[in-house]
């Protein structure tokens, strides 16, 4: 590497959206010897749409939003290999096998991998999570063979597993922890709908159900799982989802420094001299206020790379994130939420005008700070949301009046779709008479 | 259960299709009767059918299986409808006999077969284009219910559909029938009222002319019709609309793509190879049906010397003068040089004009470029017409996607397509930094474009080929697309970084 003198040479491990979008904006912007080493694939492609491989909807190659012409014309280099350490002394990496592989600069994107909480019985066969590539195809090779699944966590993986396994024709037993799906991220009305919304689809919830241990065949196999209440579930495949945690086994092990994932500063930076780390496997020693030090979603990756680029390419710039907002999918319902909106929120600081739709799966959830009434944020189910349109309203700090009464803007749901803000308005109408009283 | 109604719909289904083909060695003796049966057949055995699909499911957009399925992922029955099509098609237009088509005594066979209903509706037996088109208007009927049962949670989806069934049923199937009832006299023209040119390539041809002019009040009234859809209906409601209110709302090959075609659209390549051939081949169809409408006309006229008014010449220079007004407001466009897509619309009407030009010094009477003025006529009828638009455009629908015609074949596509990119409100905005580059709209985007290159880098979709559909907007599980009308300022966009960030 490096053999000209005259370009630096970045080394990016990790191919995931953060390693992609930080190869991408420093090629804009420089002419560095780039490379991506990873082990999952060859080429990037989209987590996020694994699922849709599984259930048939899209073949693997279409998860792939480059085509692999793109890596070359841009020139950047692909390697598909495991970094086993971080030589820090001598700016090298050691590769599976056995190669040594020098950097100027070194990029950790390597995100995260699923967490075992310690459960006997885990590491059975058809015992698994779904993080990599490599768990489909594992998943695949199951299911032949799979009549019911028991899946465990209600998070967004895990509901993703339930409408995988369930779209091809599999007994889904769905074990969650709480008294409804994600209640800590949902407020009761939501929570509730999402939760009536899983059983009508034909799912077997089981709330307030905690995994205890998972009953092995002759073959090694799951056959079953036993909850917390001793009740057995009989099934062929158990499915692990209870979150991710971050995938730096080496890189602790080289010396970086590392709580739950490596540290970083505001920057981006470790406590190494030109290793940087971004994405799932980053924690940042100073969040944003209200955000969490480690944000295992795919718009972090993304804007993480974004930014570290610039600061690669010469311009030393924060992490600082806009707005919050996120998206997810449960089953056939749409989540959308941009800015605070709080399961449970302390009223005095915030507090929500909500409406539901008399029939259909559509709420929108608004929220605001009773002192100085302004707009805090929203949530919505089944109604989608003008991102821009929010970005601009909290930057710019705007009030509720100037938020609802321009929320016809915000609709993003497709033509012939009715708007809500009539009904909307009134809400808020009501809220207001009900502050002054 | 679900399984048995499925089975019980197919077999009804097949039980239609076997009474229809029987017809081809076999002549019924009450067709009337049996006619009724096959057609009834099939409607119910696709209702239940459907039913199965969609009727017990909640109301989301499901793609699951598509796939895994032979049929739908060109797997053996992909490959055998393939076939099955094109032999059809093939059949239809080179050797109609074999479906029992006859010039000098009355149809046989499939042909004959619909005679009832021709009568019926026409006054006059069956050729094998009244089968054709009854058989295309049942399926976008039938497809239709179904496009629409499984879209059901989306009302733009459900106007669309019901604006293409209403216009295949009404204005492209009954109408022209029922008025060559009434009309029986009349000389042929096409009386589809909303296949303008280019799509009817032959509108400007002389025998066309002279079958409106001489058609008394109602071929005027197509006449001074087609030339205004031509140069006002049509600029006008692509200018508001973008090109779906012709390609996904009104138009019959549209109509067939979007509703029997749906289970095929993910079949279009994405690849940017065939984007680039895209580009080719639709700039080439649109100065091929230029210059040989100007041809044609140019041509007309010569043997219309009563019409002073217009001249050769005249019209010559007119063509001339409306291609460099439209050279001049590109320049005035792209003052500060040309993006690539504006070069290929450069080139085009340099090309026109020139050809023009040329035509005029260079052909006579009979000949256009040394080439027999039909002979031209006839190849272009041939290789669009016939051999595009149906034996590759809806024969290759199990392989190649639904809109392959539209996409590198349709002259009208590609003339509504320019305008889009140029001069239309219309576009697909995506929804700031919300996109999880998962890849759904571009799999179920059945002209190919790949939208998820636009969703994820946060810019706004403003492509020639975008026929509307809304599609990916209703696939999209994220909620990031949206089509939409608005100013032309600002409709491009192409950020650097999508929304989310402080930069
Ligand atoms: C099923 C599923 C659905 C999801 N859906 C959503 C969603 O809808 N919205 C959302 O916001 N987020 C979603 N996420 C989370 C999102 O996908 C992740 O946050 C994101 O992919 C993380 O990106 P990354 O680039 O940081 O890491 P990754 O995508 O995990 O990429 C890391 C790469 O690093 C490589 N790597 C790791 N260690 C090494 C090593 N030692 N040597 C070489 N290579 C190595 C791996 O090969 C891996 O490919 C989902 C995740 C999953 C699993």
């Amino acid at each position: 590497m490096n053999k000209n003198g005259s370009k630096k040479s970045i080394v990016i491990i990790g191919n995931g959206i953060s390693g992609t979008t930080l190869a991408r904006h420093i090629r804009k912007n420089s002419s560095y010897a780039i490379t991506i080493i990873s082990y999952e694939s060859p080429y990037f492609f989209s987590r996020t749409a694994l699922m849709y491989v599984y259930m048939g909807q899209l073949p693997f190659s279409d998860t792939e939003p480059y085509e692999p012409q793109f890596w070359r014309d841009n020139s950047i280099t692909l390697l598909q290999q495991r970094v086993t350490q971080i030589l820090l002394d001598k700016k090298q990496l050691l590769l599976d096998d056995s190669r040594l592989f020098s950097y100027d600069i070194l990029v950790l994107a390597t995100g995260s991998k699923p967490n075992l909480l310690g459960w006997p019985g885990q590491n059975l066969k058809a015992v698994q999570g779904l993080y990599h590539k490599q768990d489909l195809e594992k998943l695949e090779e199951w299911t032949p063979s799979i009549q019911s699944a028991v899946i465990v966590g209600g998070g967004l993986i895990g509901i993703e597993l339930a409408e995988m396994l369930h779209s091809r024709g599999k007994k889904v037993h769905f074990l969650i922890r709480e008294s409804h799906f994600w209640n800590s991220i949902l407020p009761n009305e939501e929570t509730k709908l999402v939760t009536q919304h899983i059983l009508d689809k034909g799912i077997e919830l089981h709330l307030n159900t905690e995994l205890k241990s998972i009953a092995s065949d002759a073959e090694e196999r799951a056959k079953g799982v036993y909850t917390k209440e001793d009740l057995f579930i009989p099934c062929q495949w158990v499915g692990l989802s209870v979150g991710v945690s971050p995938n730096i086994a080496f890189a602790k092990k080289s010396g970086l420094e590392a709580n739950k994932g490596i540290l970083v500063n505001k920057y981006l930076e470790t406590n190494q001299k030109g290793i940087y780390a971004i994405g799932d496997c980053a924690e940042l020693m100073e969040p944003q206020q209200g955000r969490s030090p480690i944000e295992a979603i795919w718009y972090t990756g993304r804007m993480m790379g974004e930014t570290l680029a610039q600061t690669i390419t010469g311009k030393r710039t924060p992490y600082t994130p806009g707005p919050w907002f996120n998206s997810a999918k449960f089953f056939d319902i749409e989540f959308q939420i941009y800015g605070q909106v709080s399961a449970s929120p302390h009223k005095q600081k915030e507090r929500h005008i909500f409406w539901k739709h008399n029939s259909k799966n559509r709420t929108i959830r608004i929220s605001y700070n009773p002192n100085t009434l302004c707009f805090l944020g929203c949530m919505t189910l089944g109604v989608r949301f003008r991102h821009a349109y929010f970005d601009t309203v909290l930057r710019e700090n705007k009030s509720m009046d100037f938020v609802i009464t321009t929320l016809e803007e915000s609709f993003f749901d497709p033509e012939f779709y009715p708007t809500y803000k009539k009904e909307i308005l009134m809400l808020w109408e009501l809220e207001k008479s009900n502050l002054i009283l | 259960m679900i399984k048995t109604q499925k089975n019980i719909g197919l077999a009804f289904g097949l039980l239609g299709l076997v009474i229809l083909s029987l017809n081809i060695m076999y002549s019924f003796e009450n067709v009337p009767l049996f006619f009724s049966l096959c057609f009834l057949s099939m409607t119910l055995g696709g209702i239940l059918y459907f039913n199965a699909l969609y009727g017990a499911t909640l109301s989301g957009i499901h793609n699951n299986g598509v796939w895994f399925n032979a049929l739908t992922a060109k797997g053996l029955w992909g490959w055998i409808l393939g076939l099955v099509l094109t032999s059809f098609y093939i059949a239809i237009y080179w050797f109609p006999e074999l479906l029992g088509y006859r010039t000098e005594t009355a149809s046989v066979g499939l042909v004959a077969f619909f005679d009832p209903l021709s009568v019926l509706l026409n006054g006059k037996l069956a050729t094998q284009w009244f089968m054709y088109g009854t058989l295309y208007t049942f399926a976008i009927l039938l497809f239709g219910i179904k496009f629409i049962w499984k879209y059901r949670s989306n009302p733009y989806q459900i106007f669309r559909t019901l604006s293409v069934v209403f216009f295949q049923l009404c204005f492209a199937f009954l109408l022209p029938e029922l008025l060559s009832k009434l009309n029986p006299e009349m000389p042929y023209f096409s009386k589809d009222i909303k296949n303008m040119w280019p799509l009817n390539y032959y509108f400007f041809d002389a025998w066309h002319l002279e079958g409106m002019l001489n058609g008394k009040s109602i071929g005027q009234f197509f006449l001074i019709f087609g030339l205004l859809m031509i140069f006002v209906i049509s600029p006008l409601l692509t200018y508001r609309f973008g090109k779906r209110w012709y390609c996904s709302w009104v138009c019959g090959c549209g109509g067939l793509a979007e509703t029997a075609g749906d289970p095929f659209r993910q079949l279009s390549s994405k690849k940017i190879s065939v984007w680039k051939l895209e580009r080719w081949m639709i700039h080439f169809v649109l100065v091929f049906v230029f210059i040989t409408t100007i041809a044609v006309v140019w041509s007309f006229l010569g043997t219309q010397p009563e019409l002073s008014l217009v001249t050769k010449e005249r019209f010559i220079l007119g063509v001339v003068v409306l291609l460099l007004l439209i050279l001049l407001s590109l320049f005035i466009k792209h003052k500060n040089g040309f993006p690539k897509d504006a070069k290929y619309t450069l080139i085009s009407v340099v090309s026109i004009l020139l050809a023009s030009i040329g035509l005029h010094y260079f052909s006579g009477q009979q000949n256009i470029f040394f080439f027999e003025t039909y002979t031209f006529q006839k190849w272009y009828g041939f290789g669009i017409g016939a051999a595009f638009s149906g034996v590759l455009g809806v024969g290759f629908y199990p392989l190649l996607g639904s809109r392959v015609w539209c996409r590198f074949g349709c002259p009208m596509a590609a003339l509504l397509g320019l305008q889009q990119r140029l001069f239309s409100r219309f576009r697909i905005t995506t929804n700031g930094g919300q996109c999880i580059s998962c890849g759904n709209c571009s799999t179920y985007c059945e002209m190919g474009i790949d939208v998820r290159a636009y969703a994820q880098r946060g810019s706004n979709i403003v492509r020639s080929s975008c026929v509307g559909c809304g599609i990916c907007s209703a696939v999209c599980p994220r909620g990031v697309l949206k089509l939409e009308n608005g100013p032309l300022e600002n409709r491009i966009t192409n950020p650097t970084f999508p929304l989310g960030n402080t930069l």
